[in-house]
C-alpha cells in the first residue's frame, strides 16, 4: 500500500515535469559539455603533458569525466530535493493538499525520491552519452557508471529532502550551496586526486559521500574497480540513503502532521 | 457584560432550563449539553440518501436503512489537542449524524481549525476520544481520508496547473480511473461554473473561482463527509454568495457538511445544526433558531448615539423595561420581545438616538450574550 501511494506521488511529480523537461534536458546536456570542453579537453592538455603518470596512466578527459559525473549527481539531487521541497510545503502547499487524501506525510517523501531518481537517471544517461560523445568512454563497463551515480544522487538526495522539508525559511539552501555542495565538488576527488590534499584533511573527504561516489564511478569507468572497494562505497552510500529516508519520515511526519 | 439581572428576565423556552442554569459567569462555559438540546434539523434528511453532485438533478431518496448507530459519522469525547503547553481544543463532545450540515462557529483562535485538522487526520489528539466513521484517526488515517472531502482555509491549488489537471491530480491521489475523473471533472467544473476555464492555469483566476475549483476538488473523490475550514473568509460578499449558493445545493443533495466559520449569516444559513466555540471549548450547541430562542430575545433594539452622548445615554436607558442591555463601543443593544415598543419608550425619555434599528435576533446576539464578545472582532 505504501508503495502505491508513493508512486501516485510520483505520478504529481510526473505531471508537473511535463511542463519542464525541454529546459532540463538541455542543461542536461549543456552542462557536461561546457565542463568536459573546458576542464576536460582545455585543462586537460596541460595535464597531460605534465602529469599524466600521477592519474594512473589515462588521459585527463578520462580521468575526469566519471568523476563529474557523480559530481552532477549530487548537483541534480541538490537541486531537486530543495526547492522544490521546500516549495510545495510553503509556497504551493501542494503537499497540504495531498495530505487531504489518503496519502501519507512518508508517501510524499518517497514519492519525491522516485522522482528524483528518475530525474537522476535520465542526467546520468544524457552525461554519460556527452562522454561517449567527447570520446571519454573506455569500455562497455562505463554503463554500470549510470547506477552508481544514481546512488551517489540518492545519498545526497534522501537527507538533504528530509531537511528541506522541515526548514522555516529558503534561505538555508544557499548556505547549504556554499559551505557543503560547493567545497564538496571541488575537493572530494572529482578534479584531482584526494591523495593531493594534504594529510591532515584528507581523512575528511573520504568521509563525504562524494568521494565514494567519485570513487566507485571513476573506477568502473577505468576498469579498475575492485570488489571490497566497490562494495565499501556502495554500502556507505547506501547506509547514508537509509539514515537519510529514516530521518525524512520523521521530519515530513512532524511537519504535514501539527 | 452578563448580569444576574439579565439571566432572571431571560426567557426560557421548555428544555433549555438545565443549560441557562449553567450558563458561564465565569469563563468557564457550558460544556457538553448536546443531551439537552433537541436535535431537529437534519433529521429528515438521514440515512440513506444516494451521494450525487450533478447539478440539477435532484437526489432521489434511496432506502432508508435505519439503524440510528450507523447514522452517526463522527464522535469526539474529551477531544483535545495540545501544541506543547497551549491547549487549542479543551476537551470538547460531539455527534454529527450523517446528512445533517455541523458547524462551528466562533472567533479566530477558539479551536475550530484545530478540530478540523484532528477530523481530517492531519492532527493526531492529544486526549480524549474521537472516531470518524467507525475508525481510528490515527491508525486508520488513510482509510478515513479516502472518504472525507477537504476544503482547507488556506487555497492548497497549484496555481501552476490547468483547472483540469488540478482535479486530476487530485483523483489520482484517490486512486481513481482516467476516465472515472474525466467524467466527474466536467460534471464538478459545471456545478461550480468553471467549465470555461477548464484548460486555464489555475494563477489568475480570482479568489472566488480558486475556492469554487477547492469545492470541485474536494468532490472529486464523491466523499461521505465534506470539510470546510472557513469556505468564504477572504471573499468579496458576491463571491460569498455564489459559493454560499453552492454548498446549498449540497446540502440539498444530502451531503454531509462540516464546516468552521466566524460569519454568523453563513452559520445561521447552512447549519442544520452548531456548536459556539470559544476558547477551546463548547459553549452551546443547537440548531440557530434553538441557540437564538435559549440565548437571546426574538428582538434587538440597536442605537447608535454621538460618542460623547453614550455613556449619559447608556445610563439613562438602564431602566427601560428591556430584557437584557448590551453597551458596545459603538452602540448599544436592547434584547427585546418587541423593538418598536423599546424604541417608544427610549424616546419618552426624551434621548434621540442618531439612528436606531429594530431587528431580529442572530446568532452574532448569542454569540455576545455566552462570551461578551463579538464574532468578527
Amino acid at each position: 500500500m505504501t508503495q502505491a501511494f508513493a508512486v501516485r506521488q510520483l505520478r504529481f511529480w510526473l505531471t508537473n515535469y511535463r511542463r519542464t523537461w525541454q529546459g532540463s534536458i538541455y542543461s542536461g546536456v549543456l552542462s557536461p559539455v561546457l565542463y568536459l570542453g573546458a576542464m576536460g579537453l582545455g585543462l586537460g592538455t596541460l595535464v597531460n603533458a605534465h602529469s599524466k603518470a600521477s592519474l594512473g596512466g589515462v588521459s585527463y578527459l578520462a580521468f575526469l569525466a566519471p568523476g563529474l559525473m557523480a559530481a552532477t549527481a549530487m548537483q541534480t539531487a541538490m537541486g531537486e530535493s530543495t526547492y522544490p521541497v521546500f516549495g510545495s510545503v510553503k509556497w504551493l502547499k501542494t503537499y497540504q493538499a495531498a495530505t487531504a487524501t489518503p496519502l501519507r506525510p512518508a508517501d510524499l517523501f518517497h514519492g519525491h525520491l522516485l522522482f528524483t531518481t528518475l530525474r537522476l537517471a535520465m542526467n546520468s544517461a544524457v552525461f554519460l552519452a556527452v562522454m561517449a560523445a567527447f570520446g571519454a568512454v573506455r569500455s562497455a563497463w562505463v554503463l554500470t557508471t549510470v547506477p552508481a551515480a544514481i546512488l551517489t544522487g540518492l545519498a545526497f538526495a534522501a537527507p538533504i529532502e528530509a531537511y528541506a522539508v522541515s526548514c522555516a525559511k529558503e534561505t538555508s539552501f544557499a548556505a547549504l550551496f556554499r559551505f557543503g555542495i560547493i567545497p564538496l565538488f571541488l575537493f572530494s576527488g572529482t578534479f584531482f586526486p584526494v591523495s593531493r590534499l594534504p594529510a591532515a584533511v584528507r581523512p575528511l573527504a573520504y568521509l563525504t559521500p562524494l568521494w565514494h561516489g567519485v570513487a566507485l564511478c571513476r573506477s568502473l569507468s577505468l576498469g579498475t574497480a575492485q570488489p571490497w572497494a566497490s562494495a565499501l562505497h556502495v554500502g556507505y552510500l547506501i547506509a547514508v540513503t537509509a539514515i537519510g529516508v529514516y530521518a525524512g519520515n520523521q521530519t515530513y511526519r512532524r511537519r504535514l502532521y501539527a | 457584560m452578563l448580569t444576574n439581572t439579565a439571566l432572571a428576565v431571560l426567557p426560557a423556552p421548555p428544555g433549555i432550563i438545565t443549560l441557562l442554569a449553567r450558563l458561564p459567569l465565569r469563563p468557564d462555559p457550558v460544556v457538553g449539553t448536546g443531551k439537552s438540546c433537541v436535535r431537529v434539523a437534519g433529521l429528515d434528511r438521514r440515512a440513506g440518501r444516494r451521494r450525487d453532485y450533478s447539478p440539477g438533478v435532484s437526489v432521489l431518496a434511496g432506502k432508508v436503512t435505519g439503524v440510528a448507530d450507523a447514522d452517526i459519522l463522527i464522535r469526539a469525547r474529551g477531544l483535545t489537542k495540545a501544541f506543547g503547553g497551549a491547549i487549542a481544543v479543551d476537551g470538547i463532545d460531539f455527534e454529527l449524524s450523517r446528512g445533517e450540515v455541523f458547524g462551528f462557529l466562533g472567533p479566530n483562535g477558539a479551536g475550530k481549525s484545530s478540530t478540523m485538522r484532528m477530523i481530517g487526520c492531519v492532527s493526531p489528539p492529544t486526549g480524549g476520544e474521537l472516531t470518524i466513521l467507525g475508525l481510528d484517526p490515527v491508525s486508520d488515517g488513510p482509510a478515513i481520508r479516502a472518504r472525507l472531502g477537504v476544503v482547507p482555509q488556506e487555497d492548497t491549488l497549484d496555481v501552476e496547473l490547468t483547472v483540469r489537471e488540478n482535479l486530476l491530480i487530485y483523483g489520482r491521489y484517490f486512486g481513481l480511473r482516467r476516465d472515472v475523473i474525466a467524467e466527474r471533472t466536467a460534471r464538478l467544473l459545471e456545478f461550480v461554473q468553471l467549465t470555461d476555464r477548464a484548460a486555464d492555469q489555475v494563477e489568475p483566476l480570482s479568489g472566488g473561482m480558486k475556492r469554487r475549483l477547492t469545492i470541485a476538488r474536494s468532490l472529486i473523490s464523491e466523499p461521505e463527509i465534506l470539510l470546510l475550514d472557513e469556505p468564504t473568509t477572504g471573499l468579496d460578499p458576491q463571491a460569498r454568495h455564489v459559493v454560499w449558493d453552492r454548498l446549498y445545493r449540497l446540502k440539498q443533495q444530502g451531503v454531509t457538511l462540516v464546516l468552521t466559520t466566524h460569519y454568523m449569516d453563513e452559520a445561521e444559513q447552512l447549519c442544520d445544526r452548531l456548536v459556539v466555540m470559544d476558547a477551546g471549548k463548547i459553549a452551546a450547541e443547537g440548531s440557530p433558531r434553538e441557540l437564538i430562542a435559549a440565548y437571546s430575545t426574538p428582538e434587538v433594539l440597536e442605537l447608535r448615539f454621538r460618542l460623547e452622548q453614550q455613556e449619559q445615554a447608556a445610563e439613562k436607558l438602564a431602566d427601560v423595561p428591556v430584557d437584557r442591555i448590551e453597551v458596545l463601543a459603538d452602540r448599544i443593544l436592547l434584547y427585546t420581545t418587541s423593538g418598536e415598543d423599546a424604541l417608544a419608550a427610549v424616546q419618552a425619555r426624551g434621548l434621540e438616538p442618531a439612528t436606531s434599528l429594530v431587528r431580529r435576533s442572530t446568532l452574532e446576539d448569542v454569540f455576545l450574550r455566552l462570551t461578551g464578545r463579538r464574532l468578527e472582532d
